[in-house]
This record gives structure tokens, C-alpha cells and sequence, in this order.
């Protein structure tokens, strides 16, 4: 039940806050981050209790599963294991920060605006726990409308060009996801007689190798999109560099993640062999995608797009190693789920910081400021440095692993993969020069940061840094389900995987 | 004591923390104090652990501080390795590491930014101290990119200037072009031995492939990559003239002492593959040969003072990749400790040349600065002549005179190998002694400021102390016979094996080198001191060559035309994503059909009829031709 009342209290709290805006926008502001930080403090006392079911072959360490349409077989069905418990306490963490970032940014029609971000949130944990195909294209849509709210109100001066932009991409990406579910489901009822969109009945759904290769393509549809990955990503730089700063930090810190998530829960299990052939290709996306996101945000000029190219460059490493199918590959995976929401996120902020001091996000503008916020620069520099993959930080733990796990896949898309490396440290690199270093020539007031930005910036970067250092507590909680998904993939046929690293090859 | 080893690199680590967190609102008493503080109690510490690995004859001590990370069968700790390879370094990096920082007490004084520079002073060491203490290749890695950040944080440290970030940045940037082949040389590793762990490796390697297996000599090719892009080898190596923009003592800690030899350190470390790869060991000493002469080359027409220094520092890492070729491990090891002792002593006592006389850098504007600045004069001097090794009292004798012999003398030497190392010690000694002479003597040309204090002093005289009497830690048995150095180095690194028949010659290679060393003091004297005329005749006669050797042999211009502009324009010329103009062209064509069709909305009811009656035409028609 605990999973339902964490969802129920986002929803709630963000109805709340929703009518109290009316009369104070301070009280709104405090439920809403009263009921992140609950949240956050439940998965937080879970996670301190669930040392032993994380084991490999355990059981769920959270389940419920309530009827909410039984006779189309759809039940309200959530359900936690180690990697959605990484998932969610990233989702809630990260939501206490978006609200304390809208804290002076969002002055008006507050209310409404904490209730899209508090649904957003719910929406996003949901997709993080769903075990039912119908619920999961349920939460999608929950996190998509609010969030198309959030940069299509509050957002910049293109915002809503960026905001239809953002809502045909993932809606129609979506679309075709619900056709492939409901596909399954049918083809599931015809061979079974039993209608459901229950997730462990789905697994091996016996169909043609043909029918299972169009299913997976509407699973992918989605997560690819949402991901991103290259030629799909052309929606991210335009939300987000027009959406509010919270929005930004969201969007780049979350829902990119339940691409991923949505890869290595629902794609690959629920279509092993057609994922197997998809691999190659699927690697060789996430490299074009690496190598494609970091020469486009070398040459951007404003910051939000600069920093939304270097999430695309990062999220070809998901792809990389998602269809790399080793263990090592997939704990990268997941590292770099976590650390590219954090790191990626504070940049946004800082983004956001520079935006509301210069009101540009222009770098071209901006140069010498080190003097000035000493503070502010020494906490990009660490983030910079965690966006190159700098050892010590925990991207490097992420991309570290990836590699080290796609290289027996294919060792020539995991070579140009890792000289991408190189770009990013050229992209990186031009972060700091253009905005901290160089002549100071500008006469703007420019305040370091203050107690409130200071509260979100260092417990980031210091969670950057312990996960640099002290991976181990997320790579055994994510332990169980990796080993799952590594294991599912084994039991293909050998000549299969075999092909993997020749194909790899040959792609290039 | 040795269990104290753990405190080497967390005390430079809390300094730079300290320094980090406390900011400039530190009183600069109180952050020198930190800053030199830590690095000097982790040089007492590993004096003391030092003496107590050699008193008890300790061949190696393992300490793991945590487990880093473990997935499947790999296995990562934040685990030190202390052997007698990692204690030279260890040395190196905490000793000359303090004397330095002291020196920078005096050097930055003034300077606003002077906790910030102690901070990222310490950070280095730190950082040198975990890739030198490593026992695995993924912390080995983690120092070797710190160290990496800490050269860009430092180079660019004077962050006004634009030259400045740019030098760092392509610092940063070209080393990682080598730390891409490194990461993948570990890729493959990985992939063979299933560990990373360095011992490891190098105890299955053998019994894993044949001498002149394949995978060895490309992951030996690899790990080469990585340290040809440290090191500032070819074809890596233009970066480091240009990281000058960086303060003295940087360039003195960074890159002469420390950083730029890690690349001997990774190859030395990992001696065991190159054995099994003749291959890539031949290229290792090719690599060094043709850089020690190019560098060397370069050096001779360099007027910026730390310029001449940087590509002499090129020059004699190159002498080491030479050893390292030829199997003579332990002279590459020799080499880079006095190497760090001279070449630190130059760079700190250019640092005061150019301090005192308001950052002048180039030295045609000095002069006649014997009788100005004795103590400095003296210590230059007795740096330049470790580093062109005057024979007999210069420990840069000893420590290249040992690679010039086994160059000749090795199983593994030749004579090309021979001839390339020669000349360029001849070309050493006259680049040397024209920047002494130019440098020191003449008339004065530029007024000196301000005059160096004690704390600017001392290191420079304990350094040339030390770069005189290091070298009697290791004598050829022509002379004295002293084998301290080897011997400690001996249960890490194989000794060099000599070519049969080759003993007798030792003392005639010594005299060729002798001799060598001098006539090149003897011709700078000539051309910059006796007849400096004839300098400026042979400079404008070979005007080509001056200005291709005075340009770095045009590497940059190389590298700008083969990767730097076309990566830029194509990121230029794409900067608005050519993959959004197919979305936009779907828009463009959704919304044109919609235009069109909805022209066909006009309200006129006989064209809806018209409309309905031709369709149901062509629906009949249609059904009569297509029969099912």
C-alpha cells in the first residue's frame, strides 16, 4: 500500500496546493514540498529496511495490486523492486529541488503551476512502479499533459512553439506504444483466453518472430523518443531550454529516465529475441547519438542547449549499454540513469541561477565571473567535470561501466564511443572558459549564490561526489533486477549473441 | 609506520579540501600553512616509511582503504600497492612536491588568487600520490585524469587572460585524445585477464601469451597512446609548451617533475606486456628517439626562457621512453629522478628570473644577471649542467650517461638508437648553455625588480644540491661502481640485459659522451658569448628551418588543419540540427494539405454534389477493374 499512498500523496498534495494558492502562495509552496519530502522520507525508510530482499531471485520489496477494471483484465498493480526503488528515490529527491527552484522564478498562477509539477512527479513515480501495461501508458500520459502545461505557461519566449513540439513528439510516440500494448494484450487473449495487461502474464507471450519484432518497434517508439535518441531528438533542445528552470531540471532529470526505465523493464523482457536483433542497432544509435549530442553542444550558444545536446551525448550511453546485454553494461546503465539526472540537473539550475541574474542564457554574453561568484563557479566546475566523466564523479562510475560492459558487444562502437569522450571535454571545457573564465567585462549586478540555491547546488554535488566514490550501496540495490534482465537475455540462442559482436562490427 | 601509507594522499586531499571550503577568506599565513603542511607531513611520512621498507627489506605492501565497486567479476578497490618503483615516486612527488610549494609561498605572494592556487596544488599531489600508489588500473586511471583537471585548473590559472584558458583547454583536450586509447587499452584488458588489478595482470600475462602475441602489442599500443598524450610525445607533445602559460612553480611541479612523467610510470609499471610485446616496446624507444631530437631541435630556437625549458623537458622524456625501448627500466627510472631535481631547479630559478624582471620572459631581454642574482645565477648553472650532464659532478651524468651505454651496449640497443641519443645531448648541452649565457652573462638589459627571499632560496639550493650528489646513488662500475638505485629497483623491474662482448666499450661510450657534453658548451660559448654574430648568420642563413623548428615543427598548424577546424565548422555549420528540418518539413507539408483540402470547403452546394458524384464514379469504376 505504501507505493499507492506515495503516489496518492503527490496527487493529493498537488490538488491541495492547487486550491490554497488562491489565498497564500507561500502555504502552496510548503504543501508542495511538504509532500515531496514525505515521499522522499518513505522510499528513504524503505530503502534503509530492504538489505536482504534485495538479493537476487527475491520477491517484490513493495507490491499492490488492486481491480480497477476487471473485465478488460486492467488492475491497479504497482509493484518495487531495486531498480524502481533507485528510480523513485531519485524521482522524490530531485522533486524537493524543482520546487525549491520555483520558489522566486514561478510568481504567477502559482497554484496551478504546483499542481502540474506535483503531477508531473506522481506521474513519473507511477511509470517507475506500474506492473500493468494499461496503467503504465496511464501514468505516460499523466506526466506528459501537465508537463506540456509547464513549458507552454511558464516557460521562455518561444514557449509554445517548444511546448506543441514537445507534446506531438511524445504523444504520438506514445500512440503507438498504447497500439503495441493493446496489441499484445490481444494476442495474449487469443492464445491464452485470458484478457490481461498484467505485466509477469505478458512475459513470454508466445507469437511469430514477425509480430514480436512490430510489437517491440511500438515499445521503442516511445522510449526512444523519450530517451533521447538520435534522429528523435529534436523536440529536447526546444522544451528544454523554453521551459521554467523546474521544468528543465525535470524533464532532463527524469523523464528522460523513463525511456530508459521503460527499455530495460518493458522492451527488452517482454521481446527478448527481437531486442537481440535490434542490438546492434541499437548500440549503434546510442553511439551516433554520443558522438552526434557532443559536436552539436560544442557549438551551441545558449546554455540551456548547450547543456540539452550534452544529455543527448549521455544518453546514447544508456542505449549503448541497454543493448550491450552484459551485466556490467546494464549496472552502468543504471548508474548513469542516476548521475546524468543529477548532474545534467544541476547545470539546468545553474542555468537558471545565470538566467535570473542576466536574464540571457546567451554565453556569449557572459565570461570572467569567477571573481565575482567564486562559489557558484567552484560548484560548476564540479559538475562540468562530472559531464567530461571525470573519475572521482559519479558519471564516471556510469560511463566507466558502460563501456567496460559494450566492449566484448562490440568493441568498434565502444571505441568511437569512448572518443566521444574527448568531445565531451571539449564541450565541457567551453562551458567554463565562456561563462567563469576569461576578461571580466560586464557591468551586471551579479550576486553569488544565495542560501536557497546554495541549498539545492551542494547536496547535489555532494551526492555527485559520494556516488563517485561509494557506488557500491546503488549497484547492489540495483543488483536483482540487472541480474534478471542479463539473465533473460542469456537464454537466447548462443549463435544470436554471437552474431551481436560481429554485427557491431561490420556496422561501421 | 608502513601502515601510515594511507595518510599520503588524504593529507594533500584534506588540505586541498580545507583550502577549497575556506576560500579566499583565508589569511594567506594560514593557507600557506595548510598547503605546504600537508605535502611536508606526507613527505616525512614517506621518508619514514621509506626507510623502514628498506631496513626491513620489505618487497611490496598491499592496503585496501574500501572496496570502490564490484559488479560480476570485476572487482574495483581504492587499494595502494607500495613497491620500490611507487616508493621512488613517492619521493619524488612528496619531496621536490614540498620544495615547491614552499617556493610558491614566495612566488605567489602577491598574487589574489593564492589559496585557490594552494588548493589545486594539493589536489595534484594528491592525485599523483594515487596514480603512483595504485594497485589497480581503474584508480590508476582516476589519478591520472585528476592530475589531468589539476594541469588545466592550474595552466589556466590566470583565467584573465584568454591565451591562458586556451592553453589549458588544450592541455586537457590532447591528453585525453591519449586517455582514449588508455581506457580502451583497459577495455581489453579487462576483457582477457578479467581483472584490472596491476599484479595481477602482470603475473598471468605471461602464462596467458607468447612473446609477440597479438593482443599484447595492441594493448601494449594502447596503454602507449595513453602515455605518449601524457607525456607529451609525439605525436602529443605540442600541448606542453604552450601549459607554460601556467606559474613557474606549476610548470616546475607539473609539468617537469611529476605529471609529464606519468607516462614513464604507466609503461615502467606495466612492463610485464611490453616484454611480451617486442613490437610495441621497439616503438616506445622509436617514439623516444625521434621526440628527444625534434624537442631538442626546438629548443635550440626558442626565445621565451620556460619555452626552451618545456621542450628540453620533452626532450629528456623522450631520453626515457628511449630507456624504457630498450629495456633498461631502471635507468628510465634513474633518469626521471634527477631529471625532477634539475628540471624543477630550472624552472623554479627561471621562475625568479622572470619574477624579478616583471614576467620577461624572453631571454634576449636579460642579460649580465650573474652578478645581480648570484644564488639563482649558481643554482641555474648547476641545473644546466645536470641537464647537459658535464661529466663527472652532475648527477645528469651518470643518470644519461647509463641510457647513452645501454643504447649501444644493450641486448635490445642499436645503433640508431645510439646515434639519436647522442646528438641529442649534443644539442642538449648547446641549448642549455646558450640560455645560461644568454641568460647570465652580457650586459644587463632588463633592471631587476625585486629580489628573491629565503623561502625562494632554499628549495633552489637543496635541489642543487641534490642534482650534484644524486647521482652517486647509481655509478658505472668504470666509476665507483655504486648499483643503489637498481639494486632497489631490481625485485620490480627486470635488469637490462647486455649485448655479449659489449662490457669492454662501456669506457669508450663514456668518453664519446663526455666529449659530446663539452664541445656543445664549447660551441655555445662560441655562438653566444665569443661571436655572437655568427648566431645571427647561421639563424638567417637556414631562416626555413629556424622558423619550422621555432613553430614546434608545425604540429599545431597539423593538427588545427586536420581535426580542430573541421570538427568546429562542422559543428558550426550544423549548430541549428539539420535532423529538425525534416520535422519541420513534416509540419510544413501537414500544413499545406490542410490548406489546400480546406479550399475545397466553399460552401457551394453544386460542387459538393459534383464532389459526391465523382467519387461514387471513380469508386465504380475502380470496383469494375479491380476484380477480386
Amino acid at each position: 500500500m505504501i507505493l499507492l499512498w506515495m503516489i496518492v500523496i503527490l496527487m493529493a498534495g498537488g490538488v491541495l496546493a492547487g486550491i490554497v494558492a488562491t489565498w497564500s502562495t507561500v502555504w502552496c509552496r510548503i504543501i508542495a514540498l511538504t509532500s515531496v519530502i514525505l515521499d522522499t522520507l518513505l522510499i528513504g525508510w524503505i530503502w534503509a529496511g530492504q538489505e536482504v530482499s534485495l538479493q537476487p531471485g527475491a520477491t517484490w520489496i513493495a507490491e499492490v495490486n488492486l481491480p480497477w477494471i476487471p473485465s478488460f483484465g486492467i488492475s491497479f498493480h504497482l509493484a518495487l523492486d531495486g531498480l524502481s526503488l533507485l528510480m523513485l528515490a531519485l524521482t522524490f529527491f530531485l522533486g524537493i529541488f524543482a520546487v525549491l527552484l520555483s520558489w522566486n522564478e514561478i510568481q504567477y498562477r502559482t497554484g496551478f503551476f504546483h499542481f502540474n509539477l506535483l503531477w508531473v512527479l506522481a506521474g513519473i513515480a507511477g511509470v517507475f512502479v506500474t506492473l500493468d501495461l494499461f496503467l503504465l501508458y496511464f501514468f505516460w500520459e499523466v506526466m506528459l499533459i501537465p508537463m506540456y502545461f509547464l513549458i507552454g505557461i511558464w516557460g521562455h519566449a518561444n514557449r509554445q512553439y517548444a511546448a506543441y513540439k514537445f507534446f506531438i513528439f511524445t504523444q504520438a510516440s506514445g500512440l503507438l506504444m498504447l497500439l503495441a500494448i493493446l496489441g499484445l494484450y490481444f494476442v495474449h487473449g487469443n492464445q491464452t483466453s485470458v484478457y490481461t495487461f498484467e505485466y509477469s502474464d505478458l512475459l513470454n507471450t508466445p507469437m511469430s518472430a514477425d509480430l514480436a519484432r512490430w510489437l517491440m518497434l511500438g515499445f521503442l517508439a516511445a522510449f526512444l523518443v523519450k530517451l533521447p535518441v538520435v534522429p528523435f531528438h529534436t523536440w529536447l533542445p526546444d522544451a528544454h531550454s523554453e521551459a521554467p528552470t523546474a521544468g528543465s531540471f525535470i524533464l532532463a532529470g527524469l523523464m528522460l529516465k523513463t525511456g530508459a526505465y521503460g527499455l530495460i523493464r518493458f522492451a527488452l523482457p517482454l521481446f527478448p529475441g527481437p531486442a537481440v536483433e535490434f542490438a546492434p542497432w541499437g548500440m549503434l544509435l546510442g553511439t551516433v547519438g554520443i558522438v552526434y549530442g557532443a559536436v552539436q553542444a560544442f557549438s551551441q550558444t545558449d546554455l540551456k542547449r548547450l547543456v540539452a545536446y550534452t544529455s543527448v551525448s549521455h544518453m546514447g550511453f544508456v542505449m549503448l549499454g541497454v543493448f550491450a546485454f552484459t551485466e556490467i553494461a546494464l549496472q552502468g546503465v543504471v548508474m548513469q540513469m542516476i548521475t546524468h539526472a543529477i548532474s545534467t540537473g544541476a547545470l539546468f539550475v545553474l542555468a537558471g541561477a545565470l538566467y535570473e541574474r542576466m536574464h540571457t542564457r546567451d554565453i556569449l554574453q557572459m565570461g570572467g565571473f569567477w571573481k565575482r561568484t567564486p562559489f557558484m563557479a567552484t560548484v560548476s566546475l564540479v559538475f562540468v567535470m562530472a559531464s567530461l566523466g571525470l573519475p572521482g564523479l559519479g558519471n564516471f562510475i556510469a560511463e566507466f561501466l558502460t563501456l567496460l560492459g559494450a566492449w566484448p558487444a562490440s568493441p568498434v562502437l565502444t571505441a568511437i564511443a569512448t572518443a566521444g569522450l574527448v568531445a565531451a571535454t571539449a564541450y565541457s571545457l567551453r562551458i567554463m572558459q565562456k561563462i567563469f573564465l576569461g576578461k571580466d567585462s560586464h557591468t551586471h549586478v551579479l550576486p553569488d549564490l544565495s542560501l536557497r540555491e546554495k541549498l539545492i547546488l551542494v547536496p547535489l554535488a555532494v551526492v555527485i561526489i559520494m556516488l563517485g566514490l561509494f557506488p557500491q550501496r546503488v549497484i547492489d540495490t540495483a543488483r536483482a533486477t540487472v541480474e534478471i534482465s542479463d539473465k533473460q537475455q542469456n537464454t537466447t540462442p548462443v549463435p544470436v549473441r554471437g552474431m551481436l559482436s560481429e554485427k557491431g562490427g561490420n556496422h561501421e | 609506520m608502513i601502515h601510515l601509507l594511507w595518510l599520503i594522499p588524504t593529507l594533500p586531499f584534506l588540505g586541498a579540501l580545507t583550502l577549497v571550503l575556506a576560500g579566499s577568506s583565508l589569511p594567506r599565513r594560514i593557507a600557506a600553512i595548510i598547503g605546504c603542511g600537508s605535502i611536508g607531513l606526507a613527505a616525512l611520512i614517506t621518508l619514514l616509511i621509506g626507510y623502514e621498507f628498506l631496513t626491513t627489506h620489505t618487497r611490496a605492501y598491499h592496503d585496501v582503504a574500501w572496496s570502490w565497486f564490484a559488479v560480476a567479476d570485476l572487482s574495483v578497490g581504492f587499494s595502494f600497492h607500495l613497491d620500490a618503483l611507487s616508493l621512488v615516486f613517492l619521493f619524488v612527488i612528496t619531496f621536490v612536491g614540498f620544495l615547491i610549494h614552499l617556493y610558491s609561498v614566495g612566488f605567489m605572494h602577491d598574487d589574489e588568487g593564492f589559496t585557490r592556487f594552494f588548493a589545486y596544488l594539493n589536489l595534484f599531489v594528491c592525485a599523483m600520490l594515487l596514480l603512483v600508489l595504485a594497485d589497480n588500473l581503474v584508480l590508476l586511471y582516476l589519478g591520472w585524469e585528476g592530475v589531468g583537471l589539476c594541469s588545466y585548473l592550474l595552466i589556466g590559472f590566470w583565467y584573465d587572460e584568454e591565451k591562458n584558458g586556451y592553453a589549458a583547454r588544450k592541455a586537457f583536450i590532447m591528453t585525453r585524445v591519449g586517455d582514449t586509447a588508455l581506457a580502451i587499452g583497459l577495455f581489453m584488458l579487462f576483457g582477457v585477464f578479467h581483472t584490472l588489478d596491476i599484479q595481477e595482470i602482470l603475473t598471468k600475462a605471461p602464462q596467458l601469451w607468447s612473446p609477440g602475441s597479438q593482443t599484447a602489442t595492441l594493448i601494449a599500443f594502447l596503454l602507449l597512446g595513453g602515455a605518449v598524450g601524457k607525456s607529451a610525445q609525439l605525436p602529443l607533445q605540442s600541448w606542453l609548451p604552450d601549459a607554460m602559460a601556467g606559474p613557474s612553480p606549476v610548470s616546475a611541479l607539473i609539468h617537469a617533475a611529476t605529471m609529464v612523467t606519468a607516462g614513464v610510470y604507466l609503461i615502467a609499471r606495466m612492463h610485464g606486456i611490453y616484454e611480451l610485446a617486442p613490437l610495441a616496446q621497439l616503438w616506445v624507444g622509436i617514439i623516444g628517439a625521434i621526440t628527444l631530437l625534434i624537442a631538442g631541435c626546438s629548443a635550440l630556437t626558442q626565445n621565451d626562457l620556460k619555452r626552451v625549458l618545456a621542450y628540453s623537458t620533452i626532450s629528456q622524456i623522450g631520453y626515457m621512453f628511449l630507456a624504457l625501448g630498450i629495456g633498461a627500466w631502471s635507468a628510465a627510472v634513474f633518469h626521471f629522478m634527477i631529471h625532477a631535481f634539475f628540471k624543477a631547479l630550472l624552472f623554479l630559478a627561471a621562475g625568479t628570473v622572470i619574477w624579478a624582471l616583471h614576467h620577461e620572459h624572453d631571454m634576449f631581454n636579460m642579460g649580465g644577471l650573474r652578478k645581480r642574482m648570484p644564488v639563482v645565477y649558481w643554482t641555474f648553472l648547476t641545473g644546466a649542467g645536470s641537464l647537459a650532464a658535464i661529466p663527472l659532478v652532475t648527477a645528469g651524468f651518470y643518470s644519461k650517461d647509463q641510457i647513452l651505454w645501454l643504447a649501444w651496449g644493450g641486448a635490445q640497443g642499436n645503433l640508431w638508437f645510439f646515434v639519436a641519443a647522442l646528438t641529442g645531448a649534443f644539442i642538449t648541452s648547446v641549448y642549455t648553455f646558450r640560455m645560461v649565457f644568454v641568460t647570465f652573462f652580457g650586459e644587463e638589459k632588463t633592471h631587476v625588480g625585486h629580489h628573491p627571499g629565503r623561502l625562494m632560496n632554499v628549495p633552489l639550493i637543496v635541489l642543487a644540491v641534490l642534482s650534484l650528489a644524486g647521482g652517486l646513488i647509481e655509478l658505472p662500475h668504470t666509476l665507483g661502481h655504486v648499483t643503489l638505485m637498481s639494486d632497489l629497483l631490481g625485485p620490480v623491474l627486470p635488469s637490462t640485459v647486455l649485448r655479449a662482448g659489449a662490457e669492454s666499450s662501456e669506457i669508450v661510450i663514456q668518453l664519446i659522451a663526455a666529449t659530446v657534453a663539452l664541445s656543445g658548451v664549447l660551441l655555445a660559448y662560441i655562438l653566444y658569448i665569443v661571436k655572437p654574430a655568427v648566431a645571427d648568420d647561421i639563424k638567417s642563413s637556414c631562416y626555413e628551418v629556424h622558423r619550422l623548428w621555432y613553430a614546434g615543427w608545425r604540429f599545431d598548424d597539423l593538427y588545427n588543419v586536420l581535426i580542430v577546424r573541421p570538427f568546429v565548422w562542422l559543428s558550426q555549420i550544423n549548430k541549428h540540427d539539420v535532423i529538425d528540418r525534416f520535422y519541420a518539413g513534416l509540419v510544413a507539408g501537414t500544413e499545406y494539405f490542410g490548406r489546400t483540402f480546406a479550399r475545397t470547403q466553399t460552401g457551394v452546394l453544386r460542387w459538393y454534389i459534383m464532389g459526391i458524384t465523382a467519387g461514387a464514379v471513380l469508386i465504380l469504376a475502380l470496383s469494375l477493374v479491380i476484380n477480386p
